[in-house]
């Protein structure tokens, strides 16, 4: 590494550094600034600075709470679920067979789908008409009558998170793979030396192996699917009755509906909720600098 | 005996798990495909798991009528180029500079970078909506550019970090001896080692800007929206033509699978290597 004194570093990173600063960092001090304002463009006239209102409006809504709630639910059931397949999935591609590398590419294609089109295609398939979900579990005598799964409270929530899990099996098998491939195989050597099962590698060797992976895709991916708003938008727009409603699609529906000032507020406190989860991922990253 | 209970366990263990997770993963995009080619009389009634007629009739319409969905693969196609051309530059530039220089505020600036990925999307949507309005931007490709360029610069500068910090500094020491300076070290030995690393982060760029949604919708009109959104406005009041929907759904996966098939491997080796490290 050059450690002289140069200009030359920081000219090439102020393109990058302009464009951050333009796009995410004075847009935050804005959101920062509206959330302490009347800042509704359906009302043009009554904007103007309101204190800590929007604030104390939005600790004092219920479905502010509501939605919080469902979005602790969306990101331990969605990231668990996620966690759990991708695992597994994992585990299976780290066996050598036939066609491996077209499997692992083939897998990870429901990454590459926009969130648009995953919504909507789920929203097909769940269908309470036509929807092959219900075909299926006719079939298969699971059901006697159709589920419209998506336009009743009991089901729609359990339906999307369904999809969430879909999603992001590829994105934890990927990186939980590239973490198995890592461990030497002396370590499984040994343990067979010692006699032990599948079971006790898997609990004494693997994972404690893989740790730091598991970890660092945790972290990633729990801020992302809390952000996520295209696929539950897409697929039932948080309803019925608010059932699916995360706060991020709770947010993006009262930002459409331009009021700001409260959308702000809140998206303001879901930044500071999801914080507390990216301090130890920054954290984390700097030690590995070190 | 010994090599059929070795088949037995190795059905179990590996291949019937294997499928059902495959199954699980494949079976909405078949579900979609075969949805696209069937006829309107055969989508609305008893499912059918084999198409009995084929007809491509929705692949026509899409081009076709009004809806235009050629302009809006145009769109995307501006838009995603664009952002990739623009985010590549600046976080080549930017991680080349991370890799290879110590100079006072890397850290901080490293850590601004990584933040960045911390906000709510909403949260950033607001602010760039009132300020791209103040702009002129709105409804322009230029407000698209610039906010995909944002955020897919934090997690480009972090794959191409890492790619350049497997380069050996030897190598442009080399090139320092032989007669070149910096500058034409980086172009003439750098880049072109990196070139397929470069390619495999275009790739990650050009697929994120293709299948956003959530500032598409809000940052575009009828004539400069981009693919997500025109698939969106096929749900009408009078409900969803789902054989335009999945035919358009089909067109718009196919060129980004066949650009990742091409860049998985280094993709997926970039994306793991700073995960995998710690």
């Amino acid at each position: 590494m050059i450690k002289k004194k140069s200009i030359y570093p920081y000219l090439l990173v102020s393109p990058a550094l302009l464009i951050i600063l333009c796009v995410v960092f004075i847009p935050v001090a804005n959101a920062i600034g509206m959330s302490f304002q009347h800042y509704d463009l359906r009302r043009p006239g009554e904007i103007g600075f309101c204190g800590l209102e929007n604030y104390i409006q939005a600790l004092t809504d219920k479905l502010f709470w509501h939605s919080l709630f469902k979005t602790v639910l969306w990101v331990v059931f969605g990231v668990g679920f996620q966690f759990l397949f991708g695992f597994i999935l994992a585990l299976l591609l780290n066996k050598s067979f036939r066609g491996r590398g077209v499997v692992r590419a083939v897998s990870l294609i429901p990454w590459v789908t926009p969130g648009v089109l995953i919504g909507l295609m789920w929203r097909w398939m769940y269908d309470g008409n036509y929807g092959v979900l219900n075909d299926l579990l006719q079939k298969f005598h699971i059901i006697s009558q159709n589920i419209p799964f998506l336009s009743q409270t009991s089901s729609a929530f359990i339906s999307v998170i369904v999809t969430i899990v879909w999603q992001g099996i590829p994105f934890f098998a990927l990186m939980i793979l590239a973490g198995l491939q890592g461990i030497p195989a002396e370590l499984y050597e040994a343990a067979d030396i010692d006699g032990a099962t599948g079971i006790q590698k898997l609990f004494r060797v693997t994972i404690p192996s893989i740790k730091n992976t598991i970890y660092i895709t945790m972290l990633l991916r729990i801020i992302w699917v809390a952000n996520s708003v295209d696929i539950i938008f897409n697929m039932t727009g948080g309803g019925p009755a608010y059932s699916s409603q995360t706060l991020s699609v709770y947010i993006f529906n009262k930002a459409n509906s331009l009021d700001l000032g409260y959308a702000s507020a809140m998206a303001i406190l879901l930044a500071l909720a999801l914080c507390s989860v990216a301090v130890p991922y920054l954290i984390s990253t700097f030690r590995k600098e070190e | 005996m010994r090599d059929r209970k070795q088949l037995a366990k190795r059905i179990f263990t590996l291949y019937l798990p294997l499928v059902l997770i495959l199954l699980f993963i494949l079976f909405p995009f078949y579900w979609t495909f075969i949805t696209s080619i069937k006829p309107e009389a055969e989508l609305y009634g008893a499912a059918t798991y084999w198409p009995r007629n084929i007809t491509w009739d929705s692949y026509r319409k899409l081009f076709t009528t009004t809806l235009n969905f050629f302009s809006a693969m145009k769109n995307s196609f501006v838009v995603a180029a664009s952002t990739t051309l623009v985010s590549l530059t600046a976080s080549t530039l930017a991680a080349y500079a991370f890799s290879r220089y110590h100079f006072p505020g890397r850290k901080f600036m490293m850590s601004l970078f990584l933040s960045n990925n911390m906000f709510p999307t909403v949260l950033l949507l607001i602010p760039l909506y009132t300020l791209m309005r103040k702009m002129g931007l709105l409804y322009k490709p230029g407000a698209l550019i610039l906010s995909y360029t944002t955020f897919t610069l934090p997690f480009s500068v972090w794959l191409l970090n890492g790619f350049f910090n497997d380069l050996p500094m030897a190598l442009e020491e080399a090139a320092l001896v032989d007669g070149c300076n910096r500058r034409t070290a980086f172009f003439k030995i750098v880049l072109p080692i990196l070139g397929p690393c470069l390619v495999a982060t275009g790739v990650y760029i050009f697929m994120t800007s293709w299948n956003e949604y959530t500032f598409a919708v809000m940052f575009t009109n009828n004539a400069t929206r981009t693919i997500p959104v025109a698939l969106k406005s096929l749900i009408g009041q009078l409900g969803v033509q789902w054989d335009l929907l999945t035919a358009g759904g089909i067109i718009t996966i196919i060129p980004v699978c066949i650009m990742f098939f091409f860049a998985q491997k280094r993709l997926v080796e970039g994306l793991t290597a700073g995960a995998v490290k710690g």
